[in-house]
C-alpha cells in the first residue's frame, strides 16, 4: 500500500548529492543569497484509441536538472539535461549570469518567506499499482475492451479513448539545508461516444465524467470508479441528448453536479485567489483578479453558506504533495469563509509581498526546464454537514436545469465573466427531472453566481474533480489540480442557447 | 548512460541498433532564453538547454505494420531506447495508418553534418537595457508595463531506415508588451514575432502601447449586441489558427467536424468566404520559414508517424474563398483517393490586391468597434465551430473615421467559419503575433478584416 512505498531506487540512484554539492557550493561562492537545485524525472504515457483501435502509444520521460538562485535580490534560473557535477556548476554560473542580465530590469528585491528546514524528507502519493509497471499490452487491452463495449452499442458511431498516466519524481535541495525526495502518480482515462446523423449532418457526443485522479492503474480496474457501469449508461444518454429539445434561453435555477461545478470553482475561485495574479504577475498573460489584496477579509465572494479551502494534502488530489518546489510543507487553509474572501494561494516570494509570515506551499514547476511559479492548490467547496442529497435538492426546484459533466469553459482575464457548457443538461419541472436539453450554456459574473448559491449539498454528494492541464505562466506551464465539491443550487442564472449564439 | 554524443551520432546509433522492420529516429537539440516582467520590474527569467531523443520502431507481426514511440531527454541508453520502442510496437497491433516509410528526400533540408544552432541569454543584450529604459519612462508617466520576451532555437535531426537524413533549424521568438494605467483600469497590448530579435524595436512596441493608452483616456460603456467590428491581424490570426487546427480530413469525411457535408463527404469545393480570401501555409514563406518536412512522434487525425520525413510543400487550405484542402495523412489519402497534405508551422491569410492598412480601415469607418486581441478562446460547438472568448487589452469605438475612446470588454460567441462568409473587407497582409495561441504558434501573417455584425454576447467588466 501507499504508506510503505519509497521513491523508486532508480531515481535515488542518480548522483543527487554530488549535483547538490556542486551546484549549491558554486552558487554560494558566486555570492548568491539563496540557491536551490531540482532534479526531476517525469515519466508520461499517452495511449489513444480511435474506434477501439490503437491510434498512438507515446511513452516519454523528461529527466533534467535546474538551478535557481537569488543573486543581489534578482532571480536567475538555468536548466539542462546532463546530470554531472560539471554541468551543475555550469548551471549555477549560468543562473547567476541570467540574474546579472536581468538586473537591468529588476527593481523589486526577491525575499523568500522563511520555512523550517527539512534535511531528509520523503513523500510518496497514495496509489496501489504503478501504471508504468503494467505491461503496455495489458493497458491497451483493457482500453480496447472498454472502447469496444461502447462502440458496440446502438447509435454509437465513433468512440475516442485517451488514457494519460504520469509518474513524477522530484528531488529538491536548497542552501538552507532542505532535501526532499518525492514521487507521485496520476491517471486520466476518458472515453467519448459520438453519434452522427448522416442525412442532416448533425452530430453529438458524450464523454465519461470520471475525473482524473491521483491514483494508479487500479483506477481502471475497480478502485475509485466503476468504468463498466458508466460506459453502459452512455449510449442511452447520448441517444436521449441527440433527440432532446433545444433550450429556451433565459433565467433558470441551476442544480450543478460536482462533475461540472469543479471547473467553475477552478476558473472563478481557484485562479482568482492566486496572489501572484492579484499582484499583477500574470497581468499580460493568464490575467489578474478582481479579488485584489485590499479586499482581503471584506470581499463578499458569495452567499453565507460558501466555505472554500485550499489544500495540498487531500488524498488522491492532483495538487497534493509532501513539499512544494521551494521546500515548503503541504498545508490546508481557508480561502473563503461564510462567503467572504479570507486567504490566497502563495509561494515564498509572494507570501512576503502579501505580508504573510509563511508560504502556504503553492510553488510548482511542471518540468526541470521551468522555473517554479505559484500554482493552484486543491481549491475545494466544502459541503454542508447536514446538506441534502442530489435528488432531495432537485425535489425542491420548481423550474430549473440540472447540469452534469464539464465541457466548454471560458472566463475573462479578471475572472468576472464566465461561460460554461456541460455533458448533459436535464430540465427540472416541479421538483423532478423531465428529460435532457440541448445547446445549453450558462453565463454569469463570478460574485453574482456565487452570491446566488442557495443550497449546498451534503458530504454524501462530495466529489473530487480536476484536470491535468491547467495553464499558466510564460513560458507556458501546465499543472494538475483537483477540486472537491458537493452538488449545489444556484438561483436565477442566465442560460444561453448556443445554437442561437451561432446565429442559427 | 552513454557518453554525450553528437545528435547526428545518436540518430545513427539508434538506426544501427534496430532489429525491427523499420525505424525513424530524431533528436531535437534545443536552447531557449526568456525574460518576464510585471509592474515595470522583472518577475522570472531563464536560460535552458535540452535534448530530446525519439525512436519510433515499426514491426510487422504478420497482420500489418505496428508502431511504437519512446521519447527521452538527455543522453539515454540508445540500445535500451530502441529495444523499448520495438517492444511497444510488438505490443501495439497493426496500425490503421500504416503505409511504407518515406524514402524520398524533400527539398529544403539542411546540412546534416553541421553542429546544432543555439541561442542564449545574450540574445537580450540590447533588448534588456532598452526594456529597462522603457520601464523608467513608464514609471515617470505613472504607467505600468507587463510582458514577456522569449527566444528559442531548436535543431532537429531526423533519420529513417529508408535512408533519409534531414535537418532543420527553427528559431522562434516573441515579445508581448502590455501597458496599463497606474490604477490598472486601462490596459492595452502590442506584440511581435521574430526569428532573431534583431528586428525587435522596444521603442516601436512602446509607441504602439502609448498610442492605445492615449485612445483609452475616454471611457465609453456599450452594451452587448452585434457590432460592425474591425479585427486587427492578431485577432484574425487566433481565429484562423483554430479554423486550421480543426481541418482534419478524416473527421470531416466521418461527419464529425464543421467541414463535414450533410449527406456525407466533406465541404471541399464549397465557398466559405464571400471575398476571394486565401488561407495557406508555406515552409518557405519569407520571414515565417518553418520546417519543410514532417516530424511526428504520435499519430492522430492530423499526422501519422509513418509520414515522418514527408515534404510539406506550400498548400492552400482555402483558395479564393473556396475550401480547397484539408489535413490528410498519407494513409487516409490512400483510403479516400485524395492528396496527402500536412500542416506547416505557419499560416497566412490574404486577399489578392488588398492594400489598406488598419489605420485606413479605421478612417473609412463611420461607427464601429476596433479590437486589439482575443483571449480565452474555447470551442462551444464543434458542429458549427462556435467559439467563445473575450476581447482583451483594447476595444475602441470608432466614430466618423476616428477613435473616440475605449469601450468595455465583451464575451463573444462566433464561428470563424461563419465569420469568413461575413467579412466585407480585408486589408493588406502583415506579420502578426497571435495573442491566444503564441505559446504554440508564432508564425502568422494576416490582414485586418471588417465584419458588419460581430456577436458580442455579453459585457465583461474585466480590464
Amino acid at each position: 500500500m501507499a504508506a510503505s512505498r519509497d521513491v523508486d531506487a532508480s531515481f535515488l540512484a542518480l548522483p543527487l548529492s554530488a549535483l547538490t554539492d556542486a551546484a549549491l557550493t558554486r552558487a554560494l561562492d558566486l555570492g548568491c543569497e539563496h540557491a536551490d537545485l531540482r532534479v526531476e524525472r517525469i515519466r508520461t504515457q499517452s495511449i489513444s484509441l480511435r474506434d477501439a483501435r490503437l491510434e498512438s502509444l507515446a511513452d516519454g520521460e523528461d529527466l533534467g536538472l535546474a538551478v535557481r538562485v537569488v543573486h543581489e535580490g534578482t532571480w536567475g534560473f538555468a536548466a539542462g539535461v546532463v546530470l554531472t557535477a560539471a554541468e551543475a556548476v555550469r548551471l549555477a554560473e549560468e543562473a547567476v549570469a541570467v540574474a546579472q542580465v536581468s538586473a537591468a530590469v529588476n527593481s523589486d528585491r526577491v525575499e523568500l518567506a522563511p520555512e523550517p528546514v527539512y534535511p531528509d524528507a520523503t513523500w510518496v502519493s497514495h496509489y496501489d499499482v504503478d501504471p508504468f509497471e503494467v505491461p503496455d499490452a495489458e493497458k491497451t487491452g483493457l482500453l480496447t475492451e472498454l472502447s469496444e463495449q461502447l462502440l458496440a452499442a446502438d447509435g454509437v458511431e465513433h468512440v475516442e479513448t485517451v488514457c494519460q498516466a504520469v509518474k513524477e519524481q522530484k528531488y529538491y535541495a536548497d542552501t538552507a539545508g532542505t532535501r526532499t525526495r518525492q514521487q507521485r502518480v496520476r491517471i486520466h482515462p476518458d472515453l467519448t461516444a459520438l453519434t452522427v446523423d448522416r442525412t442532416t449532418g448533425a452530430f453529438e457526443s458524450m464523454r465519461t465524467i470520471a475525473p482524473p485522479a491521483g491514483r494508479g492503474w487500479e483506477y481502471l480496474t475497480g478502485t475509485g470508479w466503476d468504468w463498466r457501469a458508466e460506459i453502459a449508461e452512455i449510449p442511452e444518454l447520448l441517444r436521449e441528448k441527440a433527440k432532446a429539445p433545444s433550450v429556451q434561453a433565459g433565467r433558470y435555477d441551476l442544480v450543478v453536479d460536482p462533475s461540472n461545478l469543479w471547473l467553475t470553482i477552478h476558473e472563478s475561485i481557484g485562479h482568482a485567489t492566486e496572489l501572484d495574479r492579484a499582484l499583477g504577475y500574470e497581468a499580460a498573460y493568464a490575467g489578474t483578479s478582481f479579488a485584489t489584496v485590499d479586499k482581503l477579509g471584506t470581499l463578499r465572494y458569495g452567499s453565507e453558506i460558501m466555505d472554500v479551502t485550499g489544500d495540498r494534502t487531500a488524498p488522491h488530489g492532483l495538487s497534493t504533495i509532501g513539499w512544494d518546489d521551494e521546500g515548503v510543507a503541504g498545508q490546508q487553509w481557508d480561502v473563503i469563509r461564510n462567503g467572504v474572501l479570507v486567504g490566497y494561494q502563495v509561494d515564498r516570494n509572494t507570501a512576503r509581498m502579501g505580508g504573510m509570515a509563511r508560504s502556504n506551499g503553492c510553488a510548482f514547476a511542471d518540468s526541470p526546464q521551468h522555473t517554479p511559479v505559484q500554482r493552484m492548490a486543491n481549491v475545494s467547496l466544502q459541503p454542508a454537514p447536514d446538506g441534502p442529497a442530489t435528488d432531495e435538492l432537485i425535489a425542491g426546484v420548481e423550474r430549473g436545469i440540472y447540469v452534469v459533466g464539464d465541457k466548454s469553459w471560458s472566463i475573462d482575464m479578471q475572472r468576472y465573466n464566465f461561460q460554461f457548457t456541460g455533458q448533459r443538461f436535464y430540465r427540472i419541472e416541479g421538483g423532478e427531472l423531465a428529460g435532457q436539453l440541448r445547446d445549453v450554456a450558462y453565463q454569469a459574473t463570478t460574485t453574482d453566481f456565487w452570491g446566488s448559491m442557495r443550497v449546498v449539498g451534503g458530504p454524501q454528494t462530495y466529489q473530487l474533480g480536476g484536470a491535468f492541464n491547467c495553464g499558466k505562466g510564460q513560458p507556458g506551464q501546465v499543472a494538475p489540480v483537483s477540486h472537491g465539491c458537493p452538488v449545489a443550487l444556484f438561483e436565477n442564472v442566465n442560460v444561453l442557447n448556443t445554437s442561437h449564439e451561432a446565429g442559427r | 548512460m552513454s557518453s554525450w554524443d553528437r545528435p547526428q551520432d545518436v540518430v545513427e546509433k539508434a538506426l544501427a541498433a534496430s532489429t525491427a522492420d523499420g525505424q525513424v529516429a530524431f533528436v531535437v537539440e534545443s536552447s531557449a532564453a526568456n525574460l518576464r516582467w510585471a509592474s515595470n520590474s522583472l518577475t522570472t527569467n531563464g536560460s535552458v538547454r535540452s535534448r530530446q531523443v525519439v525512436v519510433i520502431s515499426f514491426v510487422d507481426g504478420g497482420a500489418g505494420m505496428a508502431a511504437g514511440t519512446v521519447a527521452r531527454t538527455g543522453s539515454p541508453d540508445v540500445a535500451a531506447l530502441v529495444a523499448a520502442s520495438e517492444q511497444a510496437a510488438r505490443d501495439a497491433g497493426p496500425a490503421e495508418d500504416a503505409v511504407p516509410l518515406v524514402s524520398e528526400a524533400p527539398p529544403g533540408a539542411g546540412d546534416w553534418d553541421a553542429d546544432p544552432a543555439e541561442t542564449s541569454i545574450g540574445v537580450f543584450r540590447d533588448f534588456a537595457p532598452a526594456l529597462g529604459e522603457a520601464f523608467g519612462g513608464a514609471r515617470d508617466r505613472g504607467e505600468l508595463l507587463f510582458g514577456y520576451a522569449e527566444h528559442g532555437m531548436a535543431t532537429t535531426y531526423l533519420g529513417t531506415s529508408t535512408g533519409l537524413r534531414l535537418r532543420h533549424d527553427q528559431p522562434s521568438g516573441r515579445v508581448e508588451l502590455n501597458g496599463k494605467s497606474g490604477d490598472m483600469s486601462r490596459s492595452v497590448w502590442a506584440g511581435v514575432g521574430t526569428r532573431d530579435f534583431a528586428d525587435v524595436s522596444v521603442a516601436d512596441l512602446v509607441g504602439d502601447v502609448q498610442r492605445k493608452l492615449g485612445w483609452s483616456q475616454r471611457r465609453i460603456d456599450l452594451p452587448a449586441g452585434r457590432y460592425e467590428t474591425l479585427l486587427p491581424p492578431s485577432a484574425v490570426s487566433d481565429l484562423m489558427i483554430y479554423t486550421h487546427w480543426t481541418m482534419q480530413a478524416r473527421d470531416a469525411d466521418e461527419g464529425r467536424n464543421v467541414y463535414a457535408r450533410p449527406g456525407g463527404g466533406n465541404r471541399i469545393g464549397e465557398r466559405l468566404a464571400a471575398l476571394p480570401l486565401t488561407l495557406r501555409s508555406d515552409p518557405f514563406e519569407p520571414g515565417l520559414e518553418a520546417c519543410p518536412f514532417q516530424v511526428v512522434s504520435g499519430s492522430s487525425a492530423s499526422a501519422s508517424v509513418f509520414d515522418n520525413g514527408m515534404g510539406t510543400p506550400a498548400v492552400e487550405w482555402i483558395s479564393g474563398g473556396v475550401l480547397a484542402n484539408l489535413i490528410r495523412p498519407r494513409a487516409w489519402a490512400l483510403r479516400t483517393t485524395a492528396p496527402a497534405t500536412a500542416t506547416v508551422d505557419n499560416l497566412v491569410l490574404e486577399l489578392p490586391g488588398a492594400t489598406e492598412s488598419l489605420d485606413e480601415m479605421v478612417a473609412a469607418t463611420d461607427r464601429g468597434l476596433l479590437l486589439t486581441t482575443l483571449w480565452y478562446i474555447r470551442e462551444v460547438d464543434p458542429q458549427t465551430l462556435l467559439l467563445t472568448g473575450l476581447t482583451r487589452d483594447g476595444v475602441f469605438l470608432v466614430e466618423g473615421g476616428e477613435v473616440a475612446g475605449a469601450v468595455n470588454n465583451f464575451r463573444f460567441n462566433e464561428s470563424p467559419v461563419d465569420l469568413l462568409g461575413r467579412i466585407t473587407q480585408a486589408g493588406r497582409t502583415e506579420r502578426t503575433l497571435p495573442r491566444e495561441w503564441n505559446d504554440w504558434f508564432t508564425r502568422a501573417a494576416m490582414p485586418a478584416v471588417r465584419v458588419p455584425d460581430f456577436n458580442m454576447s455579453s459585457v465583461s467588466p474585466a480590464s
